[in-house]
């Protein structure tokens, strides 16, 4: 089944979107940063990245700019979690080269169709 | 030694008790078979300051602490030197939402009974001979007269226990 | 598959409760007018955290009441707003309550909702006062009208720009997307595409002629799209149904239609409060608050521990084997290796016991963390300025001591704080500084965790707590205390005034209740003091209360256990130290100070003891609650470590001892509760004369 890296620096988001795709049989990979989840994906390669927007040592939106630029991310998707209500982020989020986004709060089941819709 | 007829044992299975008797000196009594958790003989308890006469000590029972009370003193009676027959029965007792667990020591274990909750008569009034608090009911087994025990208020170490309290340690 | 979300929630809020702490803090920390950019922003996260989580976990109240604090930390991080002192402070008291919310949510406690109300608006009008520069908001355009009534499908043309597959968006997909919305006619336009030589497979040239029948609002449509808006072209009109008018294109150069409205979804926490009345009304008391934070439930242990733990047990289950080995076929021949095996048994046993009580091991941080918040609001309040230092605060202590000591401290801290340091004016008259300080501080002394309050206040005044104490009747006019004693006589009862200074701690208590709830956790309380230079009170408590360092002595037949902590020494007492006051009670003379004595056999009733005379027997001097004095016993056993049971679990509190334990041969033996010994043995007669004088 396909694999999905999972990047928020709060524990219980993780786990819940960690045990919500894993009970659906995906692979999950967690990281608590952008900096760690970069390194992750340095060695190895996911079908997925899904990742928050406000974290320490590397935010969100720096990791999908900096995922772009490794080959094997080329077209990867990479979904932002976010709260916020501008559209600024957003904005940012594509700019960097985001696919899309999931808005918090979301519901496991939202979670679940936004990630097969995606992963086909 | 059971107190079951033939037509008693067709009685559907909420309607009989079974018991735990034992002997005090030539009485028998008897208390509810499920809250005994074990039986013991006698041995060595550790003695606890400034206690109340019938509280005799605590013993080790694999780990926990258990306080150790003579029944005899319990329920008012004189105190009887401890035999080779003499037994300790492990107690569940209901305190509010606790669970204790306590000892008793008997003179003699006898056997388990089952009775028919019919057949439990309320206590008449004994007068001084033992206090009333402590009596369930009672009920007749083998021609005998068994006195049920109330367990729970035998745990109940608040008040100093009984209406005659014995003067010997 | 619905997944039950409360599973997340014990980890919700232990990380919530963390990211409050973070974010008092770094408000505390914070200097309004030196704004570090890098901590506004840890600030900002955690405060963004909690929001998140809370929407997701279905905690909207918490969600909206964090949302206005998370606005006024983004605003402050964009350098929209000044941080000034006073959207400080309400930070600081939105803490308190969202602690509250999150405690009563967590179903520890009740929430006062008024007050949470209140707060709020307090925040929403900082946060509404137009300090801060407005924000270009993207307006939302208007929905296109599809003033048709019956809409029976969509047309829609479809231009994914050239670049969009590299933000990882399939058109394939979307169009996927599509047909599981109705009946899809496809048709596909390659008129775009380059030729072979200029063909660039990472880009998309393909555009998409699109029929949707059904019956959907167009909504549902710009939904799908909503990734890819700003990369591709797109018209959507609604299909002939009534309707003729209708613009198709099949054209290559269709342009982006001004008209396509922007959709984004707003988050749905956003901006409700909602209330639920039905809680009932009571004030959360903050430490309530922190005791669910370190909590009953669950602990946080350091992976390392519990490698040590399995390296242990291993260790353990083969030396285990090894003598099970042996004990098979054992030959008497074989008596040195059984040795070895036992002795190695035991070295084992005592590394497991270690590494089991490490792991209940936490840092005493965990409690000193609050007190920089205590100090700052107290010495706001009391209008004097104090530092607070503190050391040690990795030192580790067991749980439960972290959860019961926490009170008597905040209460010790406050007394520092209110009695010891003067006031700013006084404490330049005297030529300190202007700043007094306190120092908390915590070590491991000897298998001992000592805490020491010290402050460079004005010290104790014997003569003043004496005058206190005899018009309160605690003691009578006539004594004469040493200064120490008269130190000691503020933890009696009926000593202290019940305070409260602030809403902090709730019920203020005397410091005799301190030392008592310090004694119940096997500890001692000492208090030093110079005038004018300053104070500290000194806390000894057991690394753990599992397990307790006893002396075990013989009386009679019995044998008891006085706890190592309370003993000062043990002697034997030589006929010329033996003096009898007035005529009846003993007391022995140490190194010029008279020690009552107290017989142990009579105390406890014992029968069989073999001391008539002090000098047969010996003397355990012991130290409890500010007093000493000599226990006799017969015979001094040994000392050991001993596990602590209490007798409450199936039996009840003891005057004068305060627990039990297995001893190796598995018979019981009694704790000596050394402060209730003695006041069992002043309830007797003899002794009570002995109480008023040296």
């Amino acid at each position: 089944m396909a694999s999905i890296l999972a990047v928020d620096d709060s524990p219980s988001m993780r786990q819940m979107v960690a045990f919500t795709l894993k009970g659906t049989g995906y692979q999950v990979i967690e990281a608590v940063d952008g900096e760690e989840a970069l390194n992750y994906a340095k060695s190895r390669n996911v079908n997925l990245v899904i990742t928050d927007v406000n974290m320490p040592n590397m935010d969100g939106i720096s990791l999908i700019k900096a995922l772009r630029s490794l080959p094997g991310y080329k077209f990867t998707p990479l979904l932002m979690l976010t709260t916020e209500s501008s559209s600024e982020k957003k904005q940012q989020g594509k700019a960097a080269g985001a696919t899309g986004w999931i808005v918090k709060p979301f519901n496991p089941e939202q979670l679940l169709s936004t990630v097969k819709k995606v992963l086909g | 030694m059971s107190a079951v007829s033939s037509s008693e044992s067709a009685l559907p299975y909420a309607d009989i008790g079974e018991y735990m008797a034992f002997a005090l000196g030539a009485e028998e009594y008897a208390v509810d078979i499920l809250r005994v958790q074990e039986i013991r003989g006698w041995e060595a308890v550790t003695r606890i300051p400034n206690s109340p006469s019938y509280v005799k000590g605590v013993l080790n029972l694999r780990g926990t602490i258990i306080p150790v009370f003579d029944l005899r003193q319990r329920l008012g009676m004189p105190f009887r030197a401890y035999e080779k027959e003499t037994a300790v029965i492990i107690l569940t007792i209901l305190d509010g939402e606790k669970r204790r667990s306590i000892g008793v020591a008997v003179d003699r274990v006898s056997s388990v009974l089952s009775s028919a909750r019919k057949h439990i008569q309320t206590t008449p009034n004994f007068g001084a001979q033992l206090n009333a608090d402590f009596i369930d009911g009672l009920v007749t087994a083998n021609g005998k007269l068994v006195t049920l025990l109330k367990v729970d208020r035998l745990g109940c170490f608040s008040s100093e226990g009984s209406g005659i309290e014995s003067e010997l340690a | 598959m619905t997944i039950d979300l409360s599973q997340f929630h014990q980890v919700f809020f232990e990380e919530s409760f963390e990211g409050l702490g973070v974010m008092e803090s770094g408000l505390l920390r914070m200097d309004p007018g030196a704004v570090d950019g890098e901590e506004i922003n840890v600030l900002f996260r955690a405060a963004h955290s909690i929001k998140g989580g809370s929407a997701t976990f279905g905690f909207n109240d918490i969600a909206a009441f964090t949302h206005v604090m998370e606005s006024l930390l983004d605003e402050v991080r964009e350098q929209r707003r000044q941080l000034t002192s006073r959207s400080l402070a309400v930070l600081l008291s939105s803490i308190d309550v969202l602690r509250a919310m999150l405690t009563a949510a967590s179903g520890d406690g009740a929430l006062d909702n008024a007050l949470v109300a209140r707060q709020q608006q307090e925040l929403e009008a900082v946060l509404n006062n137009r300090e801060s520069s407005p924000v270009i908001e993207h307006c939302a355009a208007p929905q296109a009208n599809s003033a048709i009534d019956q809409v029976i499908g969509w047309h829609l043309v479809f231009r994914p720009l050239p670049n969009m597959m590299r933000t990882g968006n399939d058109p394939l997909r979307i169009i996927r997307e599509l047909a599981g919305l109705g009946e899809l006619d496809v048709k596909v336009d390659i008129s775009l595409l380059p030729g072979f030589e200029q063909f660039d497979p990472e880009e998309c040239h393909l555009c998409w002629d699109l029929h949707l029948h059904a019956a959907v609002e167009q909504a549902r449509i710009n939904e799908i799209f909503e990734w890819v808006e700003e990369q591709c072209d797109l018209v959507i009109v609604p299909l002939p149904g009534k309707d003729p008018a209708s613009s198709t294109s099949n054209d290559q150069d269709v342009e982006r239609d001004a008209e396509t409205p922007r959709v984004s979804l707003v988050p749905a926490a956003d901006s409700e409060a909602e209330r639920h009345a039905g809680n009932e009304r009571r004030r959360t008391d903050r430490r309530e608050n922190e005791r669910t934070a370190s909590g009953a439930g669950s602990i946080r242990v350091d992976i390392q521990k519990i490698d040590n733990l399995i390296n242990v047990v291993g260790e353990l289950v083969i030396t285990q084997s090894m003598l099970s080995m042996l004990g098979e076929n054992f030959q008497m021949g074989q008596l040195e290796r059984l040795k070895e095996g036992l002795s190695e048994m035991e070295r084992h046993t005592h590394e497991l016991q270690e590494s089991v009580m490490q792991i209940r091991m936490l840092p005493i941080s965990s409690i000193f963390s609050r007190f920089p918040r205590i100090v700052h609001d107290l010495s706001n309040q009391m209008e004097k300025k104090i530092e607070l230092r503190l050391t040690g605060e990795n030192t580790e202590v067991d749980k439960t001591v972290i959860e019961k000591i926490g009170d008597p401290l905040v209460h010790l801290v406050r007394n520092s704080l209110d009695h010891g340091i003067e006031a700013p004016a006084e404490r330049i008259a005297a030529g300190k500084p202007e700043t007094g300080t306190i120092e908390l501080k915590a070590c491991h002394q000897g298998g001992n965790i000592v805490i020491e309050i010290r402050d460079d206040g004005s010290g104790l005044d014997p003569e003043r707590i004496l005058r206190k104490a005899i018009e309160k009747g605690l003691v009578d006019s006539e004594t004469q205390l040493s200064e120490q004693q008269s130190y000691e006589l503020i933890f009696q009862a009926g000593f202290s005034t019940v305070e409260t200074i602030s809403d902090l701690s709730g019920r203020g208590v005397g410091l005799d209740v301190v030392r008592r709830n310090i004694n119940e956790l096997g500890g001692t309380v000492e208090i030093e003091s110079k005038p004018g230079r300053g104070s500290a009170i000194i806390i000894r408590l057991p690394l753990t209360l599992a397990i307790l360092d006893g002396q075990s002595v013989s009386v009679g037949d019995e044998i008891y256990i006085i706890p190592l902590l309370s003993i000062i020494e043990s002697i034997q007492v030589k006929p010329d130290m033996v003096n009898l006051i007035a005529g009846r009670a003993e007391t022995c003379k140490l190194r010029g100070e008279y020690l009552p004595v107290i017989r142990l056999y009579e105390i406890l009733g014992v029968q069989g003891y073999r001391t008539g005379e002090l000098t047969d027997g010996l003397l355990v001097v012991v130290e409890g609650e500010g007093r000493r004095c000599g226990i006799l016993v017969d015979e001094l056993i040994g000392q050991q470590q001993v596990v602590i049971k209490p007798l409450e679990v199936n039996y009840q509190r003891v005057d004068g001892i305060s627990a039990a334990t297995i001893l190796g041969d598995g018979s019981v033996a009694l704790i000596l509760d050394v402060p209730g010994i003695m006041r069992l043995a002043n309830a007797t007669p003899e002794l009570r004369v002995l109480q008023c004088s040296a």
